[in-house]
């Protein structure tokens, strides 16, 4: 590690230190009521950038992952411990992803995009199909001694989780190999990469953490329906907060998911009848003004400063 | 670091600068004027306020523009007619309703409930609608002391709920009641014999469905009914005619539907267009409503659904009359009174502690009678123990039955003569 990213470790973890007393401020559980689906989306779109930055696969399977870790907490609770689940729902996020990516990464373009759109809604299906023929409805309830703070910190521990696999994957060979299957897949091809196996892993490192988050947030909402684990408005959320943001950088669905959600807020709770159709115009006006995302624009301002400062030290 | 400055270039700006501050400064002052507005409205009156969280928009949005939110405008004007809620010093306190839309996602569902009681500082707010989307918010109701008085909540964790949240209460019923009471008909109907023995089931594959279809047809079994077909259906299925078509073939007596609001009509249609003779028919949820005794007319006389009211009890007749007043349609025969009955209880609850006391509204509510739209109501365990289970189309009005408890209205079946 270099100087540079010692300071940016410390100054990432001092962050989160920080981040982690929000529950114990006055009031705590408005907040918590706001920022749990902040942190919630941003390790969402972050994983989901993780693969879908590099590679441009657009993938709206999120809500599939999700679902999944969503819908086996309860049945798995009977049977084992909490903490035991978490792992077992990130195993079976990769175990989907890499069926899916093994079928579908050699698709390009739109007809990757529609085939996750379609996952989401075939999983639910199949889990419904299940519990019609065998499980009976058993199960969809979660009653477990799980608060929102408790919720906040497992979160808030998957994000830092999410930044260190992104870190070590932008400089391992993996990294490497994915950003010039970005550039040029038939290039990286030639130069002897397997690409179809490193676009599997990163999917599966993608599927993992939408599994875990799906698992986590299940204890806040008591009862599970296939309609809510399975619903395809996260994917297209997780999409858009990660576009807003910027997905060339690591901390770019940060800074998307955050205004994001802050706007949100200003728009529900002030015109609480016409939401979505002014999150649409919002999205419209980000979309126009700031295609680069949030993070393009910072450093776009961040060079510009860097760029004046030089000239008049050197001027 | 090149990549992206040369992404950075690419944006060329295509509006001039100075419109697009015109545009964002426009944005910003329409927010800034509706927060200062809305604190304004907050402060001139004193009104008893009220929250309501609902899905307006999202997969839910049908069922609550057909039964929550009509009464919700109904309750607030009914009340407020009369100079609003009597308190203990004599002065009247309108109500004062606070609308939010969950988008049918429990997350929103949970935040809007917080920003009721932070922001808003409702004194009450009503169990929102939808069993997944009530139950996700049963814990924040709890923790922040609001009693909730679910309807649209069906669930066979009552005893669960109940005993994890002291303010949470329960009125349309449980599921395995609501499935028992159509089979236990049914086996009546055959002791007698008006029906035959041979039972079709079809279930929408859906948690509601699936809970249902279990539980009549263990009831079905022991009872020595001879299930000729049982199977469940996709809730997006857009054809139900080779459906139909195999329960035809199966030639049952009895034909049970364990639906959907779009199902249900597409399954009485399918009925009818492919002509299936049963002794009696029956479909689960939309069956009570208006609109599908407006779609079929006199054809559903005899067609048994889920749920029921007492249609000829003046106090029904005078809320359908108001109902089709203030929303231009009229209340559906089964949750849409259950829904008023709980505002009324509501209502009733804080005139008889006389003031906005939450705490106190709570314990009101466990150890007083109410006089609602579906009759008396106690709460027995924090729920209400008497409900209809079954109900049949007789004459233009669904009639309730069947109900788990002694409830006044019941009337005879009657016998199912073809389409």
């Amino acid at each position: 590690m270099t100087r540079k990213e010692v300071i940016y470790a410390v100054l990432v973890l001092a962050a989160f230190a920080v981040l982690a007393f929000i529950p114990s401020l006055p009031n705590s559980a408005a907040v918590l009521s706001l920022v749990i689906p902040i942190t919630m989306y941003t390790v969402l779109a972050t994983s989901w950038a993780l693969f879908s930055g590099p590679t441009h696969y657009i993938s709206l399977a999120t809500a599939a992952f999700y679902g999944v870790g969503a819908y086996m907490m309860a049945p798995a609770l009977e049977v084992m411990p909490y903490w035991m689940v978490l792992p077992i729902a990130a195993l079976s996020g990769a175990l989907l992803a890499a069926l899916v990516g093994a079928m579908t990464l050699r698709l390009s373009g739109v007809y990757f995009v529609i085939f996750t759109l379609g996952l989401a809604e075939m999983v639910r299906q199949v889990i419904t199909w299940y519990q019609n023929n065998f499980a009976g409805t058993r199960g969809n309830y979660v009653f477990v001694d799980i608060n929102d703070a408790q919720i906040y910190w497992q979160l808030l521990a998957l994000a830092l989780l999410v930044y260190l696999v992104g870190w070590l994957i932008n400089r391992s060979r993996l990294g490497f190999a994915i950003r010039i299957i970005g550039n040029d897949e038939l290039v990286a091809r030639h130069s002897g990469i397997n690409t179809a196996r490193a676009k599997i892993l990163l999917f599966m490192v993608s599927g993992a953490f939408a599994a875990v988050v799906g698992a986590v947030m299940t204890p806040r909402f008591v009862y599970i329906e296939p309609a809510m684990a399975f619903n395809p408005e996260v994917s297209f959320l997780v999409v858009i907060m990660a576009l807003l943001g910027g997905v060339h950088r690591l901390w770019g669905p940060l800074v998307g998911a955050i205004p994001f959600a802050l706007t949100w807020e200003v728009i529900a709770s002030n015109f609480p009848a016409q939401t979505v159709l002014l999150m649409g115009i919002a999205f419209l006006l980000v979309v126009y003004y700031i295609p680069s995302g949030v993070a393009g624009i910072m450093e776009k301002v961040y060079f510009r400063a860097r760029q004046q400062r030089r000239e008049v030290s050197h001027g | 670091m090149k990549t992206e400055n040369s992404t950075c270039q690419t944006v060329q700006p295509l509006v001039p600068l100075c419109l697009r501050h015109a545009i964002l400064g426009m944005v910003a002052g329409t927010l800034a004027l509706s927060l200062t507005l809305g604190s304004a409205l907050a402060q001139s009156s004193d009104p008893i306020r009220v929250g309501a969280v609902a899905p307006k928009t999202g997969a839910l949005a049908g069922g609550a523009a057909v039964t929550f939110w009509p009464n919700i405008a109904l309750w607030e004007q009914e009340v407020n007619a009369d100079g609003g809620l009597l308190m203990e010093d004599g002065t009247r306190r309108p109500v004062q309703i606070i609308e939010y839309d969950d988008r049918t996602d429990p997350s929103e569902t949970i935040r809007s409930v917080q920003r009721l009681a932070n922001n808003d500082n409702a004194d009450f707010i009503i169990a929102p609608y939808g069993t997944g989307l009530a139950l996700a918010a049963a814990p924040i109701f709890d923790r922040l002391g609001y009693p909730m008085i679910n309807v649209s909540a069906i669930t066979d964790q009552v005893d669960t709920m109940t005993s994890r949240y002291d303010g949470v209460f329960f009125t349309l019923g449980e599921t395995t009641p609501l499935a028992q009471g159509i089979a236990e008909q049914m086996v009546e109907l055959r002791d007698a014999g008006e029906v035959g023995n041979r039972v079709a089931m079809v279930n929408v594959a859906d948690a509601f469905g699936i809970e249902l279809a279990q539980a009549a047809g263990v009831i079905f079994e022991q009872n020595g009914f001879d299930v000729v077909y049982n199977r469940s259906y996709p809730p997006t299925i857009q054809d139900v005619s080779p459906v139909m078509s195999s329960v035809i073939d199966a030639n049952p007596d009895v034909f049970v539907a364990f639906s959907y609001p779009p199902d249900t009509f597409a399954l009485t249609e399918a009925a009818q267009i492919q002509d299936l003779q049963v002794d009696a028919f029956y479909t689960a949820v939309a069956t009570p409503f208006p609109s599908y005794r407006e779609r079929f007319g006199d054809s559903i006389n005899g067609v048994f659904g889920v749920g029921g009211v007492n249609p000829d009890s003046e106090r029904f007749i005078e809320y359908e009359q108001a109902h089709i007043e203030v929303a231009g349609q009229g209340p559906d025969y089964w949750a849409s009174a259950v829904t008023y009955a709980s505002l009324e209880v509501l209502a009733q609850a804080i005139e008889g502690v006389g003031a906005p006391d939450r705490d106190a509204v709570t314990e009101y509510i466990k150890n007083n009678p109410f006089d609602t739209v579906m009759g008396e109501w106690v709460f027995e365990d924090q729920r209400i123990n008497n409900y209809w289970t079954v109900g049949q189309w007789q004459d233009g009005k669904f009639h309730g039955i069947r109900a788990t408890g002694d409830l006044e209205g019941a009337v005879e079946p009657i016998r199912k003569e073809g389409w």
